[in-house]
């Protein structure tokens, strides 16, 4: 990081360049196609046929006033819905061409694959090592140096390697939000998932935390296809490339973020965006 | 200033004042209540302490002894009760809060464990007796730990559902986001949040026992010597009291007074200890 300057300039300096748009479009394969996806509360219907792609290797926003159902739209895709009786979805969900609503579809596996970040910091109670080794076991028998290297590669691809490396055997609960929303992404990463799905992963953050949690999505893109919940538009501008509008359970546009932000086509995206209404 | 109605005010001071003291007094009068309760039972118990009451047996009539076979009779009986009655509470209590929740199986059974909990404990040792001195023939320290295990078992349910309600679903989520099988969330995640109230829970229940008399009474009886033997009446530290309390040997009464010496030090240090952890608890979250 660059010493003297401000950190929040320093740390979103990426963003702040041009993205190229003939090079996002040049080699895209979709990760997840959602196809013609409805989601039922009991008898209401919160998704009402929702199709998009979600682009290998690309951040994915969606944004939308509150209960437009995006988060709805994000538990779906590891299925985690299905913690909840009386919740149900329909139609298909082709992930690396299978589809993921089928009912054969194992749960576990299919969650070690496509990795999940909540609102809240939801470290478990136990040391910072442990919550990051607690996925690598579930998966895979390492041996303890490897396990170290492992985590300590999670750690510093989550950005916080240098906070906590004196104390991994300290209490995950004790690190600030920031840090513990750090230590999540870590220990979603840890597992080498393909997709990581993040559920408006700043919200409860600090400016500067934020920026933090930014910076390391726009490094973790990469490598993994990113799909983010998010209410703060400039953050969707930030770090997205494609960018999805939902309004009451329906998808109003789906584009480039550049395109979405700029030239929306929709009226509907266009009020949103500059604040008319949401 | 407006124009405030001060007679009213002073009025609802004055009735604050009276409350106050009221509260001080009930408070007061509770604690020098409990005080007097310790104090008595020191003043009378201590002067018995000695070597013999941790080595000897108790002793006919008349004569010197100790305490030895009610005190191992009551370590006997208390494990053997925590040992049946905590697994099973907690495999009860573990399903109530995570697979059952809401359902009708789950309602029953926390209204009959309810019931359970407030169930005076003599008819629990006439239970016992029905179905296991009466099938048996014979008293057994058997018989009066799973009386004993029958009082633990409600206590343990409803800890260990509450706690376990109380870690939040979010911490769920996000075992299972990793890809962790159920059971593998609430044995490494849910158990780890829950576990300083989990084992207050048990502390207590423990506590609860160590006094118990009547189920004691009905199941494992008691024993003038020293017996190992889990098949036969053993000794144990309530009955003790009551026997020897109520008999007109001097001897006797000052070994009541130290047995209850033990049990109250014991039970005050298990409160303690629970006490202490869940304030541990607290403080971390």
């Amino acid at each position: 990081m660059n010493e003297s300057a401000p950190m929040t300039v320093g740390t979103q300096r990426p963003h702040l360049q041009p993205r190229d748009p003939a090079a996002n479009r040049a080699s895209l394969t979709e990760k997840i196609s959602v196809r013609d996806v409805r989601f039922y509360y009991g008898d209401f219907l919160a998704l009402k046929g929702i199709s998009m792609p979600i682009y290998d290797k690309k951040v994915t926003a969606l944004i939308g006033p509150s209960g437009c159902g995006k988060s709805t739209l994000l538990r779906i895709f590891n299925r985690m819905y299905d913690l909840y009786p009386k919740q149900r979805a329909d139609g298909e969900i082709l992930f690396e061409g299978k589809n993921l609503l089928d009912p054969k579809q194992d749960l576990n596996l299919l969650r070690a694959r496509v990795g999940m970040v909540f609102q809240k910091p939801t470290p478990f109670p136990m040391s910072i090592y442990d919550n990051i080794a607690f996925g690598i076991r579930l998966y895979e028998r390492v041996p303890k140096s490897e396990l170290d290297d492992r985590v300590e590669t999670a750690l510093k691809r989550g950005a916080l390697w240098d906070e906590v490396k004196d104390k991994l055997n300290q209490s995950g609960l004790g690190l600030s939000g920031g840090q513990q929303q750090r230590l999540c992404i870590a220990r979603s990463i840890a597992v080498r998932p393909d997709v990581l799905l993040l559920d408006e992963p700043t919200s409860a953050l600090d400016p500067i935390a934020t920026a933090k949690v930014e910076e390391l999505i726009y490094q973790l893109k990469s490598d993994y296809t990113i799909c983010i919940v998010t209410h703060n538009m400039q953050q969707a501008a930030r770090v997205a490339d494609f960018t999805a509008f939902m309004y009451l359970g329906e998808l109003i546009e789906f584009g480039e973020t550049s395109q979405v932000f700029t030239k929306p086509k929709q009226p509907k995206t266009e009020d949103y965006i500059t604040g008319r209404f949401g | 200033m407006q124009n405030f109605d001060m007679g009213r005010y002073h009025r609802r001071r004055r009735l604050s004042s009276l409350l106050m003291i009221g509260s001080w007094c009930a408070a007061v009068a509770g604690l020098a209540i409990l005080g007097l309760i310790l104090f008595t039972l020191f003043w009378r118990g201590v002067g018995g302490l000695n070597l013999a009451v941790f080595t000897e047996s108790t002793p006919p009539p008349g004569a010197a002894g100790g305490l030895l076979n009610a005190i191992f009779g009551s370590v006997m009986m208390t494990v053997l009760g925590t040992a049946l009655g905590t697994p099973l509470g907690i495999l009860a209590g573990t399903w109530m809060a995570e697979y059952g929740r809401n359902s009708r199986l789950a309602t029953t059974i926390r209204f009959i464990n309810d019931i359970l909990l407030s169930a005076p404990s003599i008819v629990i040792g006439l239970f016992v007796y029905e179905v296991m001195v009466v099938t048996m023939g014979h008293f057994s320290a058997w018989a009066g730990g799973c009386a004993l295990a029958l009082l633990v078992l409600p206590v343990v349910v409803r800890t260990t559902e509450d706690m376990l309600l109380l870690v939040p679903d979010g911490l769920r989520e996000a075992a299972s986001a990793l890809g962790s099988p159920r059971w593998m969330v609430i044995s490494k995640v849910c158990y780890r949040a829950a576990k300083a109230g989990m084992i207050t829970g048990v502390l207590l229940a423990v506590a609860r026992v160590t006094g118990e008399t009547a189920p004691l009474l009905f199941t494992a009886l008691n024993n003038q010597f020293m017996s190992t033997d889990m098949n036969a009446p053993m000794a144990n530290l309530p009955v003790v009291i009551f026997q020897f309390a109520l008999s007109p040997y001097p001897e006797w009464q000052q070994l009541a007074w130290t047995a209850a010496l033990l049990i109250t030090v014991t039970v005050l240090i298990l409160n303690i200890v629970a006490r202490a952890l869940s304030s541990t608890r607290l403080k971390k979250d």
